[in-house]
């Protein structure tokens, strides 16, 4: 076994586990804690893959922005786990029974059977001076350039409709109108008041 | 050597994994758009797989959609989530009957 197999199934085990034990938790903080661990597991399996740049982007995003989102909320909720837990284990068993089957299914339409080294051989490594990121980039910016538009505009939906759904008007709370600051006239502020000049 | 297949593999048991997450946890929102996630990483890792194996860095710039999606997916997700607890003070899904669906 070489080592490079060897780190591709302790990477994988890595994975399997923490997954398993993201969808078995008690705690939903501890089932977050997990998944952060799968994703960084997962990120050293695609390094085996030469996919650096989607690697380091799995980390900095899923690991950096949406992880730390779920934690915030799930810190933020006040969760009576118990009410949520009551069915788990009623539907343990039906939820093992479909994985294996689904697993099963899957493995032996995508096993060594149909996608072994026979139908495709391991591709031969990039050079040291090889850059992913300059690979995906030079396609990213010209072949992709609608599609990297698009999802540009999907984040700015995104942003959008967070903001909108979860911002509230407080009934206490004082604000200021930016519409009617900047409408404001002159007139508004100052008074000019016409007088005679006091007599010394 | 790695095959094509350990990764193949390795996606359709985290996929199973995740399915299997989705029908015992059925209760709890937030669990279940964890499993989102690792479905949406199930696909990927099959996407990467099959880029580097056939050569073709077009299965990269999808993993990058799909990432930017779900990102934004976990976003919305997560808002309607804090919005809803807000108006029940649960996110148990059976508390979610008011459309009588």
């Amino acid at each position: 076994m070489t080592l490079e197999k060897l780190i591709f199934y302790v990477l994988a085990a890595v994975v399997l586990l923490s997954a398993t034990m993201v969808v078995t938790r008690r705690n939903p903080v501890h089932s977050a804690l997990f998944l952060i661990l799968t994703f960084v597991a997962c990120s050293g399996i695609w390094l085996l893959a030469e996919a650096e740049f989607l690697a380091i982007v799995l980390v900095l995003v899923y690991v950096g922005a949406v992880m730390v989102l779920f934690v915030f909320v799930l810190m933020m909720l006040d969760i009576d786990i118990a009410v949520l837990r009551a069915g788990f284990i009623k539907l343990l068993p039906l939820g093992i029974v479909l994985a294996i089957a689904m697993a099963a299914e899957l493995i032996l339409i995508v096993g060594p059977g149909n996608f072994g080294l026979e139908q495709y051989a391991v591709p031969a490594r990039h050079a040291a001076d090889y850059s992913n990121t300059e690979e995906l980039g030079s396609v990213l910016y010209t072949v992709y350039m609608y599609p990297f538009e698009i999802a540009a505009v999907i984040l700015l939906v995104a942003i959008i409709a967070a903001i909108g759904l979860t911002m509230r008007k407080r009934p206490g709370a004082k604000y200021l109108d930016p519409a009617g600051q900047v409408a404001v006239k002159s007139g508004d502020r100052i008074r000019v008041v016409s007088m005679d000049a006091e007599k010394g | 050597m790695i095959a094509l297949s350990d990764y193949l593999i390795l996606g359709a048991i985290l996929f199973a994994i995740s399915i299997a997450g989705i029908f015992i946890n059925r209760k709890n929102v937030i669990v279940l758009l964890m499993c989102v996630e690792l479905m949406l990483l199930a696909v990927n890792i099959n996407f990467v797989a099959f880029s580097h194996f056939l050569g073709d860095n077009a299965g990269q710039v999808f993993v990058f959609f799909i990432l930017t999606v779900a990102a934004a997916e976990a976003a919305i997700g997560l808002a309607i989530l804090v919005v809803l607890f807000r108006s029940k003070q649960s996110i148990n899904v059976e508390d979610m009957d008011a459309l009588k669906g």
